[in-house]
């Protein structure tokens, strides 16, 4: 199965972290990448830009509304997140406990929903 | 020979959780599993009153649930999804198969066929109480598949409108299947946590029962009943585990004196008060036993010491025959164990009987200071 790990953290305490800890940071999500891609669990993984880069977009009536900032204002944003493949819910948690994010944020797990295999994909450009 | 339809039923009553366990294994769904057991049920009643009782009734049902099972998928659009997971469930069998033979060949087992069963249940009562569900989903999913309650006796036993309870358990079941919570035993190192958490949902059930002081008195009774019989199944399953011995020891002796705490117009009697001619004794005997085996096993958990306090007051002909000293001290350990202000509180309560009032006031004068009050 695939499970989407979205990793969940208050961006206002990012400003309080010096370059040394980001720096540490990165290695610590690079080891796991690393690891995670070794292991054969990973499919996919990406950073986001802070929310106050935001921009949501609406449809109402056939017209296009867009409006600056996230959907919601929540008390934590998401900031990245790993698509891996885990053979249960049980080892997608145990993946996502090892999150760096997981200390200080929260991790929520989403199983992906199967879809039909005539379901258009993009071909693999690797 | 004529078998009556109870006849059938009482099988049927004491075998349903081995046989759900074992087809959810099979089928690997339990919605599946449930409604194959009913048609294969509904089979049994129609010809084992004219054919007899089969040799082996469990395996019978399997089969037939099972063949219902393959019946029902091959009409349905599922069919194709599902066979390639019969498939993959096979190969996860026959993998725990060699595992398990793997795992005799050192300790030279028992046999294997009834061990298979007890896997099953025990496979079952992890994925009932799984962390990945909320508290009243494991509450109702362990009573409806491992207890084998039906879905309206769990919703008044909660005082809950049926159609609610069985919403619990039809998103339940749905997240199991749609979130991949798996059909199998915690690996060693997360079994520790996982065998706590399913005794919370067994102590939860008892207390549900327990704690009940009006209305369905008598149905609340069988929420007692029920978590000791889950209790004794979880003992039995995890032999080398002294906490699930501790726990079922702590519901024996609390239930023991469930006659005697409610007087004749429901009012709640104080343990000094009771009239303990009113305790059942075996209860009380087995628990206590249970108490000093769980004991011999290691440091005591949270439920024994619990458990051992209950067996000392049960020991007591007479309130005032209690060996309150023997309570404080295991008081302390518990505080050590688990400090929470209601076991300070305790402490201090049984320090006041054991060593004078003054005493004890001034535990609860430092637990004051200390803030550990607020809200008591």
């Amino acid at each position: 199965m695939q499970y989407l790990l979205m990793i969940y953290a208050d961006e206002s305490r990012m400003k309080d972290v010096t370059p040394a800890d980001r720096e540490k940071m990165f290695l610590e999500y690079r080891a796991l990448t690393d690891s995670i891609i070794k292991s054969g669990h990973m499919r996919a993984g990406d950073a986001l830009q802070p929310t106050s880069t935001a921009t949501t977009v609406r449809v109402r009536d056939g017209k296009t509304l867009t409006t600056d900032g996230p959907f919601a204002e929540t008390k934590e944003q998401l900031g990245g997140y790993y698509l891996v493949e885990a053979k249960d819910l049980d080892e997608a948690t145990k993946i996502a406990a090892r999150i760096p994010g997981a200390r200080t944020g929260s991790i929520e797990v989403r199983p992906v929903m199967q879809l039909p295999p005539d379901y258009p994909r993009p071909t693999k450009n690797v | 020979m004529k078998l009556e339809a109870n006849a059938v039923a009482r099988v049927f009553r004491e075998e349903r959780g081995r046989i759900l366990a074992t087809l959810i294994r099979l089928l690997g769904d339990i919605d599946l599993a449930e409604e194959a057991l009913a048609s294969a049920l509904e089979a049994a009643l129609v010809q084992w009153p004219d054919e007899g009782l089969p040799e082996n009734p469990r395996a019978w049902l399997i089969r037939a649930a099972r063949n219902k099972a393959v019946d029902r998928l091959r009409r349905g659009a599922l069919f194709e999804e599902k066979r390639a997971a019969l498939q993959s469930h096979a190969a996860q069998v026959q993998q725990d198969r060699q595992e398990r033979q793997d795992r005799q060949s050192d300790g030279g087992g028992a046999g294997a066929e009834g061990e298979a069963v007890e896997d099953d249940r025990l496979r079952l009562i992890f994925t009932c109480c799984h962390p990945a569900l909320a508290v009243e989903a494991q509450v109702a999913l362990t009573l409806r598949t491992l207890g084998g309650l039906e879905t309206e006796e769990i919703a008044r036993a909660f005082l809950l409108p049926g159609p609610t309870m069985a919403q619990r358990l039809v998103r339940a079941k749905t997240k199991i299947r749609e979130a991949g919570i798996p059909y199998r035993v915690p690996d060693p190192g997360d079994l520790n946590e996982r065998v706590e958490a399913v005794l919370a949902v067994l102590y939860l059930i008892f207390n549900e029962g327990y704690a009940a002081s009006s209305g369905e008195a008598l149905l609340r009774g069988e929420l007692c009943g029920e978590a000791i019989r889950l209790g004794r199944l979880v003992v039995e399953l995890l032999p080398a585990h002294a906490e699930p011995r501790g726990l079922l020891a702590l519901m024996l002796l609390q239930d023991a004196r469930r006659q005697a705490r409610v007087g004749p117009d429901g009012e709640v009697i104080l343990l000094e008060e009771q009239d303990r001619s009113r305790w059942d004794g075996t209860a009380i005997a087995e628990g206590s036993a249970l108490v000093a085996e769980t004991l011999r096993m290691g440091p005591p958990g949270s439920y024994a010491l619990q458990a051992a306090i209950a067996a000392v007051h049960g020991q007591a002909a007479r309130a005032d025959q209690t060996d309150w000293r023997q309570i404080v001290e295991l008081y302390v350990l518990l505080l050590q164990a688990h400090p929470s202000p209601v076991v300070a509180l305790n402490h201090a309560a049984a320090v006041a009987m054991a060593y004078g009032p003054a005493e004890g006031l001034r535990h609860i004068d430092a637990l004051e200071r200390g803030g550990g009050l607020a809200g008591y």
